[in-house]
Order: structure tokens, then sequence, then C-alpha cells
């Protein structure tokens, strides 16, 4: 089927399987691999992507039903190579150890304040709870995110 | 980090070194892994490469009759296929660690003839897209006769189970007595014995977030492989897959970048890449794999499930403890992957952090039909020393002690450093009383007991437990001699290369594999003081290519040794080069001797008169690019490798006796819990978490470590467990069933440190990083406090505390 869709402001035409997911879409096709995966089930949110501005996780759409969307993903993040503040806020706060769960994690802050410019430390977790880390305990994440939010 | 302790070096504090180590510089892999240009093998592609995808069993004890693959080769986009058949024609069975009866059984990349665990791989299938694959893998026929499944150790070698495997003629693995002090007069002497009549250590993993993976390229002119993956330990992954494809390592070429995640579960996928190097050969095109999710929990490295039977502890009546005998029966599940050296490694932590001198453990293994047990962070050590944490609890509460006095009053003490135990490993430094001292201060200990009261007010019990961990580092891998005398492995290693290049650039090359413990960084904060530069001057390659020859035996990335290997070699390259900078300005200043010259702002010059200064652009320049006219005998290449060896003997294997690691890093940890009695449901409701590793390179990254371990131990605790039915299907295959902790499950925490630098050491550091365990231990302890009840379990969901209670 084909499919359009603007990622990071690049709009992209492929003919894509009906059955392929937009993450291995993304990965796959398009050769963005900074989102990843890491579960068969929706749980992980390493894949997480923002679809029209809304948080999904990109292994729970078919990449058909992306079809016109504008998707942002983790290398649309910062502008001409430069960390965004809640990048740097992860560097300074160690809020990453492999780097795996990452690009999920700042999509969801990302979301999070978007809407929400002043979290709560509990609010912060709410919004985080859809994305697993197995290495840093969240708490450097939680303390990364805060301290943009001040 | 909170700060209570006089020789905790906090980030504020930094000006009171001198140098970089001790400062917690940030990260320099983050900017790549923050923009989401990291490289993750599933992120390695190539032109044509098809997607493999595996065949697994359903059956937990199955012989397998007939195989077809016609319909699934027939499939338009369909590369290919492999089966056990053709990898038993093709390779010999790996090597086996073990020896007799373990040593008998024949390990090949896929099930051969029969399947024994649920999700054991059958057949491999490569097709041109991933759906496609898993589409094609579909129309494999695999007919099984299936047979009766054996899913609980304790009954393995009951009369008339079902056998694993018949070569071993039954399904004991290995087992082996040790015995050390003069355990009969410890209990001659005894004023009182617990027993214990059974404690259970639960099976379970990290689970790192990236499933296992590789990309395999063979070139047919060379006859080599590229085998771009993650595994964490090519070293080891070598040695098994050398011999079973019967080529040499030079074939076998080991790619890695970022890893993510590994905590050992990474180190036994060499299975998995001879099946892809088999069929990059046979298909004559690159071979992509990458776990699902699924496979990974069926499959992969499942931590060892323990048992420990008819405990007995002799103890005098004031609480000191005088030593114990127990039986330890592991479950290694259907393969031994990496066993049985968790018959071993344990010993490294023998007696934990007390002085008991009398020890005697009867260690068996066996083989069930799960998935099989591979390292998993803490491996064996964190087993053991829950069941030492436990004993300690079990016999304060029977004796009506605290826990706090006994643990002070057997602790092996400061002044005893280094402490030769008693099976002849060698604690370096450290002192645990104060370590203790500081975590309950932490958690506000003396306001405990008006805390209890209003917990109990308000219908609720609280309860405080300790758990302690001694996260030993640097194996001495001779102690795989006590599991088979016959092999020939011992000591240790590691690899850097350091080198100038021709515009000064400083340029290191490790033979690690790190999976997000910051190597780059802390490898570049070591070069950096040693030549008087900047870290951002030092250019630390990313990941590990054995083509780099900056390898050796043991290199990876795996039991806490980093800080110790790595940075050894790092040291030991970068004094080499600094030490060829010196003889190279002594020629080119005309005969300058090296103790007139020193380092400074990147570059070399006369103490005396510092206008002749070299900058280290000139040196690689002149070395590399303009050599004509230097002295014939300036032995200069500016390119140093240096191989760290740690100082080890061989232990002795008949007595079980000598020094298995290097270094003890320990972890002290305290958690509050409060429970709900009517439900069992509990919560954490404070936490802290001290650890010692020597000298911190690098004290944000160990923090970070520190806090991902205390993580994944309260995951293990509360939440996660690879549970069996009784048919062997596994219960918990994916992230729904198998609850790893998310944002909203952590407690707060309070983390310090104290330092107790290894005398043993290059930098006074000591590895670390996997003393996480102490969460599981001070969990377990904090409910048999809140309750009054013992906890045998190491799994404490609020069901099995709800049954505590009743």
């Amino acid at each position: 089927m084909d499919v359009s869709v603007t990622v990071n402001g690049t709009t992209y035409a492929r003919d894509v399987e009906p059955r392929k997911l937009l993450i291995h879409f993304l990965r796959d096709d398009l050769d963005l691999t900074g989102s990843h995966v890491g579960c068969d089930t929706g749980n992980c949110g390493a894949c997480s992507v923002l679809v029209d501005g809304v948080l999904v996780k990109s292994c729970m759409l078919l990449a058909v039903q992306a079809n016109g969307a504008s998707i942002e993903t983790v290398e649309g993040l910062s502008e001409n190579g430069e960390l965004t503040p809640l990048q740097q806020s992860f560097n300074e706060h160690h809020a990453l150890q492999c780097g795996y769960c990452t690009p999920g994690m700042l999509m969801s802050a990302t979301a999070l304040l978007r809407e929400n410019p002043s979290p709560s430390e509990d609010e912060i977790k709410k919004a985080l709870q859809g994305n697993i880390c197995r290495c840093t305990g969240y708490w450097n994440i939680v303390e990364a995110v805060k301290a943009v939010g001040k | 980090m909170t700060e209570s302790s006089s020789t905790t070096l906090a980030p504020e504090k930094v000006e009171v070194q001198k140098g970089w180590g001790g400062q917690s510089l940030k990260r320099k892999e983050d900017k790549r892994l923050l923009q989401g240009e990291g490289v993750f093998v599933d992120d390695v592609k190539r032109h044509g490469m098809g997607y493999l995808h595996f065949v697994r069993s359903p059956y937990a004890h199955a012989h397998i009759t007939r195989i077809d693959v016609s319909a699934a080769e027939a499939m338009e986009g369909v590369y290919g296929t492999l089966t056990g058949e053709e990898v038993a024609a093709l390779t010999e069975p790996f090597f086996q660690i073990s020896s007799v009866p373990g040593a008998n059984i024949k390990d090949y990349a896929l099930a051969v003839g029969k399947v024994r665990y649920v999700g054991e791989a059958v057949v491999a299938v490569v097709a041109e897209t991933r759906e496609l694959a898993r589409d094609a893998s579909e129309l494999v026929e695999v007919d099984y006769e299936p047979l009766p499944a054996l899913v609980d150790a304790r009954q393995a070698q009951e009369p008339g189970a079902p056998v694993l495997h018949d070569d071993a003629g039954g399904n004991l693995m290995w087992s082996g007595l040790y015995s050390w002090g003069d355990v009969d007069s410890a209990f001659a002497e005894a004023d009182r014995v617990i027993e214990i009549d059974e404690l259970h250590f639960h099976r379970f993993n990290s689970t790192p977030l990236e499933c296992d993976g590789a990309l395999v390229e063979f070139n047919r002119g060379v006859e080599q492989w590229t085998i771009h993956t993650n595994n964490q330990f090519p070293g080891f992954a070598a040695i098994m897959m050398g011999p079973a494809m019967q080529v040499g390592l030079d074939k076998l070429r080991f790619v890695t970048q970022d890893i993510g995640g590994g905590f050992g579960n990474k180190i036994t996928s060499h299975p998995q890449l001879v099946v892809c190097c088999l069929l990059a050969r046979k298909l004559n095109r690159a071979i992509q794999w990458t776990e699902w999710r699924t496979d990974f929990h069926m499959s992969m490295s499942h931590g060892n499930e323990r048992w420990f039977q008819e405990t007995k502890v002799a103890v005098s009546s004031d609480g000191t403890l005088l030593g114990f005998k127990t039986k330890a029966l592991d479950d290694a599940g259907a393969w031994l992957r990496y066993e049985p050296l968790g018959g071993v490694i344990w010993a490294q932590v023998t007696p934990g952090m007390y002085r008991w001198r009398h020890i005697e453990l009867e260690f068996t293994q066996v083989a069930t039909n799960k998935a099989p047990v591979s390292p998993n962070r803490g491996y064996s050590r964190m087993q053991h020393l829950w069941f030492t944490e436990r004993i300690i609890d079990i016999v304060a509460h029977e004796l009506g002690l605290d826990p706090v006095e006994v643990r002070k009053k057997n602790y092996i003490r400061a002044e005893d450093m280094p402490y030769e135990t008693p099976n002849g490993c060698v604690y370096d430094s450290g002192d645990y009383a104060r370590m203790l001292d500081l975590a309950l201060e932490l958690i506000g200990y003396d306001g405990l007991g008006a805390r209890r009261e209003q917990a109990k007010a308000n219908g609720k019990l609280l309860g405080v437990g300790i758990g302690s961990t001694l996260d030993s580092g640097t194996n001495n891998f001779g102690q795989s001699r006590m599991i088979n005398p016959e092999l020939q492995f011992s000591g240790n290693n590691e690899v850097a290369t350091v080198k100038l290049d021709i515009f000064g650039e400083i340029v290191v090359t490790l033979g690690t594999t790190p999976q997000g413990q910051g190597h780059e960084t802390t490898a570049a904060q070591v070069v950096a003081d040693i030549l008087k530069c900047s870290p951002d001057d030092v250019h630390v390659r990313a990941g590990h290519d054995s083509y780099w020859n900056s390898h050796a035996g043991f290199s990876g990335t795996y039991a806490s040794q980093f800080a110790v290997t790595g940075l050894g070699a790092v040291k030991g390259a970068t004094e080499m080069l600094r030490d060829e900078i010196f003889k190279l300005a002594g020629a080119v200043f005309g005969g300058v001797p090296a103790e007139a010259l020193e380092l400074a702002d990147g570059g070399i010059r006369i103490k005396e008169s510092p206008d002749a200064f070299l900058p280290f652009m000139a040196c690689g320049a002149i070395i590399n690019a303009n050599n004509a006219g230097l002295p014939e005998d300036l032995d200069v290449t500016l390119n140093c490798r240096y191989v760290y060896r740690p100082p080890f003997q061989v232990p002795d294997v008949e007595k079980k006796f000598g020094n298995l690691t290097l270094t003890y890093a320990a972890q002290i940890h305290v958690a509050v819990v409060e429970i709900d009695p009517e439900t069992g449901y509990y919560e954490i409701v404070d936490y802290a978490a001290v650890d010692d590793c020597g000298k911190r390179i690098n004290p944000q990254i160990v923090e970070g470590q520190v806090m991902g371990a205390t993580a994944q131990a309260i995951g293990a605790a509360m939440h996660e467990i690879y549970e069996y039915d009784e048919d062997g299907n596994l219960l918990t295959p994916n992230f729904y069933d198998y609850h790893v902790p998310h944002a909203l499950d952590m407690p707060p925490l309070a983390t310090g440190a104290i330092e107790s630098p290894s005398p043993f050491t290059p930098l006074g550091t000591k590895g670390m990083g996997e003393g996480g365990g102490a969460g599981i231990h001070a969990i377990s302890a904090a409910i048999q406090d809140a309750t009054g009840k013992t906890v045998t379990n190491s799994h404490n969901p609020y069901q099995r505390v709800w049954e505590l209670l009743q």
C-alpha cells in the first residue's frame, strides 16, 4: 500500500506491506534507527514517537495507519546537532546508561513538557510509566525531567 | 548522592582532586545516544541481507520425529533454512566446561533429535523481511513425540524422573563438596545449632531492554565471518564457536558498538551466532537476527535457581557465628551454556561479610526442562549471599537478638583487612560496620520505633531489613579448575592500546564491550591524568572490534572488572606512551634526559626552559610522517599496547583453596517496608544503598550503577520470576506477565559511599556494578521483621506475604 508520512519535517512516500508496524517502517524502510524495539507487546516504550503531536508506541500502530501523519522521532529533537535542554539535562543527571530506552524516554518527556511545562515528580513518574529502563532505576531520569520543568 | 562519610568524595568537592580521576565528568557517550545516533546491533544493515527467525519447540521435552522445511523453502521471498541435523553434520558439539557427568552431554546450536525446553530453537528460517521469515516459520512442519517433563530440580535425581541427557546417564550435571575449617568441632562447640529446612532462591534475570542479535557476513574469499553482535563476552563466544565450527579464531571477527544493556545475560548467545554463521555461508548473504522479547524470555540466560537444604548453623548464645553446613541444589535448566561455573563462582564470597571459619557446602547441579541458565548480574554470588544474609536474620530471630548487633559482632573488621577467608580468598579492603552505620543513618533508623507504632496505629506492619553483598570482581579463571581439573584456564587479562596519531590525536582502543558503564568517559579520565591533557582531547573508540588486535582471551564486559582490568590496561598503555613521548622529545631537543622534561598543556617541554615545547601534534607528526634523521636506536612508535594481568596463582584444586577474585566491593542496603496485613500488599517506604568500591574514577557513574542494581533487586524481590507450569510452559514470557519495575514502582532512595582503596589494583579501584542483590536480601529481611515470620523465599510478591501472615 502507498504510504506518505512526514517525519521530522521530511516527507517520505513508500510502498508498504499492510501488516508492517510503524516502528519497523521507521527503522527498516526509512533508516531512522533512533527509535528502538524492546518488547513485542507494547510494554516497554522504547519505540515511542509523536504522531500528529500525540505520544504513541510505534510498535502498536501499523505503518499504513500513519498515512498522512506528521511524525516526530528522537532524531528530530535537536537542531544543528545541539542538544536540547531536555537532552542536556539527561546528560547532566546521568539519566541514561546503555541509552537503549533513552529515545523513548525523551519522546515521552517531550510530550509531557509540552502539555505541562512544570510537572511535579508524581506527574513525571506517571508520564514515564509506559517506558521501561533496566539500567538507571528511573531516579535520575525523573530528576532530569524535573530540572527542565523548573 | 547523600553525604555523610569522611572519605566520601562528593561532586561539589572535586576541587580537592588534583586530576580528572574522581570527578563526575559528564559522559562522552551520551551525545550520540541522546540524539538517536548510537549504533546498536539491529541498526546494522547490509544489502540483500536475510532476516532469520527461529522455529521453537512448543514442548518442554519431546523427541523430534520428523522435520519438513519444504513448504517454507518454497515460499516466495524465503532464502533458506537450517535444521539441527545439518548443524550436527557441519559442527562439533560445543566444548563442555564440566567434568563428568555434565561433560558427556552433546550440545549443538540447534536441537538435534530431541527438544528439552519450551522455546528451544529447532529450525532457522531466513527470508527477505522479518515478517516473511515469521510467516515461513509457520510452514515448517515438526513432528514431536512428547515426553514427561522435569520442572522441579528437587525431583531430578528421584528414581523414574525423566532424564534429559541420556549421554550423562541422569540429570546430575556436576557436584562437589566444599569443606573448610573444622566444621565438626564448630558444631560440637556451639551453644546453639539453628536448623533451616529449605531456602529457595528464584529464577529471574535482568531482561536488558535490547534483546540479543547479530548481523553476520561471510567473506568467501578469505573464509572469514564478521559478526556484528551485542554479545558482551566475545572472548568466550570465540572459544565456544571456533572449535565447534572447526575454524581458527582469526576467522571469527567480532564487532560491537553500542549494546542495550547486558547484565551478564548477553554472554551465551554463541549457539545463535553459530546458526547465523552457518547460514551466512550456506546462503551466501548477510544474516540478520534480532531476538524477539518472547524469544529472550523463553530461551536466554535465566539466573540460577537454587535451593539450600538441611542448613545447620553453629552459633554461640551471644550471637557469634561459628560456621554452617548446607546442601546447595542448583537448577541449570536444559543445557550447560556457561555452567557449571555457578558451582564455584559463589565460593568467591564463601563467608559473606562474616568471620565464621568453619563452612561446609555440598553443591549439586542438575538439568531440568527449562531454559538454560547463564550469568545474571551478581552471578551465583547473589544466591549465596542471599543465603548467608538469611542465616543472619533467622539466627537473630531465633536467638532474640538484634540483627544489627549480630552483624556488627560478626563482621570482618576494617583492621583485619586484607582478610583471608576460610577458602583462601583475600578481601582487599573495606569497613562494613561503618557502611552499616551510614546506611542506618540514611533511613533514619533511630526514629523507626515511633514509625512502627504509627504504622501499627494505622493497621499496618512496618519492618526494616538489611542486605549486604560483596561484589567480587576480576575473576581468577583458575577457579574453573575446581569444576574440572582438566581445564587450562587461569588468571585474567584485558587489553588497551593508546596511540598518538599524526595530528596529535590521542586515540584509545579498549578490548571491552560496554553496555552503558561509561568506559569511554572513565578511560579518557585516566589517560588525561597521565598525559596532563583534557579528557576532551582523548578519543576513545566506541565499541569492540577483534580486528583491532586490542583484545585478549578474557576480553569483554562482565563480572565487575573494568575499573581494574580495563582501566589497568589503559593506565599501562598510556604510561608506555608517556615514556615514549619523553624519549622522543629528549632526542628532538638534542639529548635532554627525561627527568629534565615534563608534560603540560597538550605537549612536552623542558622544565627549566618552558619555551622549548613540543606539542603532541608535533610528536605525532615526527614519528608518523616526518621521521628522517631520527636516531637509529630511538625505539618509539607512539602506538602502545598493554595487557593488564592481575597477580593470581592457580588455586589448589584438591582443597578448593585460593584467591578467586582480586577485589571485593561491598554494598549494604537497608529497606523499610510497610505491609497491609489484610492483603499482603506492601510498599518500600524508605531505602538506602551504601557502596564501597574503592577509589571511584567517576562517582556519578558509580552511583548510576548502584541505582540500577538496586532497581533490579527491587524488581526481582517483589515481582520478577520465570515461573513454569507442571508441563514446562513458561508463564511469564513477556513484559505483561513478567513485571519489571516502572517509574512509579521506585521507592525514595538515599545513596551513600565510602572509599576503601584496593591495595591490589593499579588505581585503587574495585570492579563494581553487580551489588544490587543486596536489595533482595534487604526486602526478605524487612518482611521477616514486619511479619515476625521466617522468610524462606527470595521472591516475595504480595500473595506470598499474605500467605506468610495466614
